[in-house]
């Protein structure tokens, strides 16, 4: 555990804070890469997503799609593009914004999915018109799930952003990086704890946000299970909530 | 394609070493995971504490969870111990979460029904809970699977041999087909595994597909909470 009280001592050294090269500004790079991707990600996906989850189109092809890009290698992707593109921030970038991409789509459309049909009749017999159903009914319903889409993305980035040093992309890896090959392991560990405490803080917001977006009316409430299930069908658009929490 | 016409031998290599590193993981992950799925499933309150925990382990970040083990473990730094150790953490809290899934889906009255027809809790368990949740338990398993075998390549940064060795040496030489080579290489190893526990699936559990439609739902919904990191 000495060790680790290095790590924390690196970190707590005024030396490694400040200027361009001390882990706040590669800090800041960190979450640059990583709201950055996740924007430009969102702005491609979340229309997509959408498309397919209000016309029930290309279900399989999204599904397959999110499904298998979880097997492709982000270090290689990276590497890759960074010998097409030269080092710097751009290939990280692309990398992270393809990375980011198949959650945020994955939460667009199962937001969509996972609202009970009867609610998208009801509001389709209301008179309401295809877009007033998509804004009105499917996107507030669907957003914790969205949400939750954006939170592994941004999760997923933030962890894979530690990469960037490796094609001179900057961030927090490049201490983890320098840290290996001087053999200083105090370095490489303060790193590593910042970028766990990056991740973790990250994840509280976003599970705090997700919690705050259920829309109100749509009760949050676990199933009662065993023997007491009504044989009733139970009340509409309890879905979404129980799913994103 | 001339990198990898004069490679072979070392592509061969790194994809034996690739599959010894992320085979351990997959196999003790799943055989952890179902005793705590069970657990998770089994009281409210666990499975909150359950869920939390492997949810923020799940959120530390691979390189660092690397770095993080010799604090751990007392193993040196480049030992593959610590990747291996690691990537079983992440098929855990991966896998757990499905496990509990599998097994809240078995309809309750299966699970009264067998108690009355005199099996113990723990045949009970054996012989009905834990194969009728077998195909939420097997979709968890490959998607456990596919990420497996993806993070392994990273061990690569921290020393460990496998796969992701070909990204950084190609990088280092500037060769694009030998990084090219790596993640097809990784890729198809992916879609092996992924086609054994479909496979493996189909001979265990044949009763899965007549049943498909009410199963399909669960499978379906669980794939999602994972993609979407819901908990």
């Amino acid at each position: 555990m000495n060790l680790f009280f290095d790590g924390i001592a690196w970190i707590l050294d005024s030396a490694n804070q400040g200027g361009p090269g001390g882990w706040i500004a590669r800090l800041g790079e960190q979450l640059a890469y990583t709201f950055g991707a996740v924007a430009i990600a969102a702005v491609i996906a979340v229309p997509l997503g959408y498309l397919v989850g209000h016309t029930g189109r290309g279900r399989d092809l999204a599904v397959s799609l999110s499904g298998g890009f979880r097997a492709l290698p982000s270090l290689g992707l990276l590497i890759l593009l960074g010998l097409g593109l030269g080092i710097g921030f751009r290939a990280p970038l692309l990398t992270f914004v393809i990375l980011a991409i198949p959650p945020i789509l994955a939460g667009a459309y199962a937001g969509f999915e996972a609202i009970d049909r009867k609610t998208i009749d009801a509001a389709r017999a209301l008179g309401m018109t295809e877009l007033q159903i998509v804004g009105r009914v499917e996107v507030p319903l669907g957003l914790p799930l969205l949400i939750g889409g954006i939170r592994s993305g941004v999760l997923q980035v933030v962890a894979t952003a530690t990469l960037a040093a490796y094609v001179s992309g900057g961030a927090l890896g490049v201490f983890i990086f320098e840290g290996f090959s001087t053999r200083n392991y105090a370095e490489a560990l303060g790193a590593s704890i910042l970028v766990t405490v990056l991740a973790l803080v990250l994840e509280g917001i976003f599970a705090l946000i997700q919690r705050l977006v259920v829309p109100r009316g749509v009760v949050a409430k676990e199933p009662t299970e065993i023997r007491t299930r009504s044989s009733r069908p139970v009340a509409v658009a309890g879905l979404p909530a129980q799913e994103g929490k | 394609m001339k990198w990898l016409s004069s490679n072979w031998d070392l592509v061969w290599q790194l994809v034996f070493a690739h599959v010894a590193l992320s085979v351990p993981p997959i196999v003790i992950g799943f055989v952890i995971a179902i005793p705590l799925g069970w657990v998770a499933n089994r009281y409210r309150v666990s499975r909150g504490i359950i869920l939390l925990v492997l949810g923020l382990l799940y959120t530390i970040p691979s390189i660092p969870l690397f770095i993080f083990m010799p604090l751990f473990l007392g193993t040196p730094l480049l030992s593959p111990v610590n990747v291996t150790v690691a990537l079983t953490i992440y098929a855990v809290a991966l896998m757990v979460r499905s496990a509990a899934d599998g097994l809240r889906s078995v309809d309750p009255d299966i699970l009264q029904a067998a108690s009355a027809m005199g099996y113990s809790g723990w045949q009970r368990f054996w012989r009905v809970e834990l194969p009728l949740a077998g195909p939420v338990l097997l979709a968890g398993l490959r998607v456990v699977s596919a990420s497996t075998v993806s993070l392994a390549t990273i061990g690569s940064v921290v020393g460990v041999s496998s796969l992701g060795y070909l990204f950084i040496n190609g990088f280092q030489r500037n060769i694009p087909g030998e990084v090219i080579t790596g993640i097809v290489a990784t890729l198809v190893i992916a879609v092996v595994f992924d086609l054994l526990l479909v496979l493996v699936g189909r001979l265990l559990l044949p009763w899965s597909r007549r049943d498909s439609r009410v199963r399909a739902r669960d499978v379906a919904r669980s794939r999602t909470a994972v993609l979407t990191g819901a908990g």
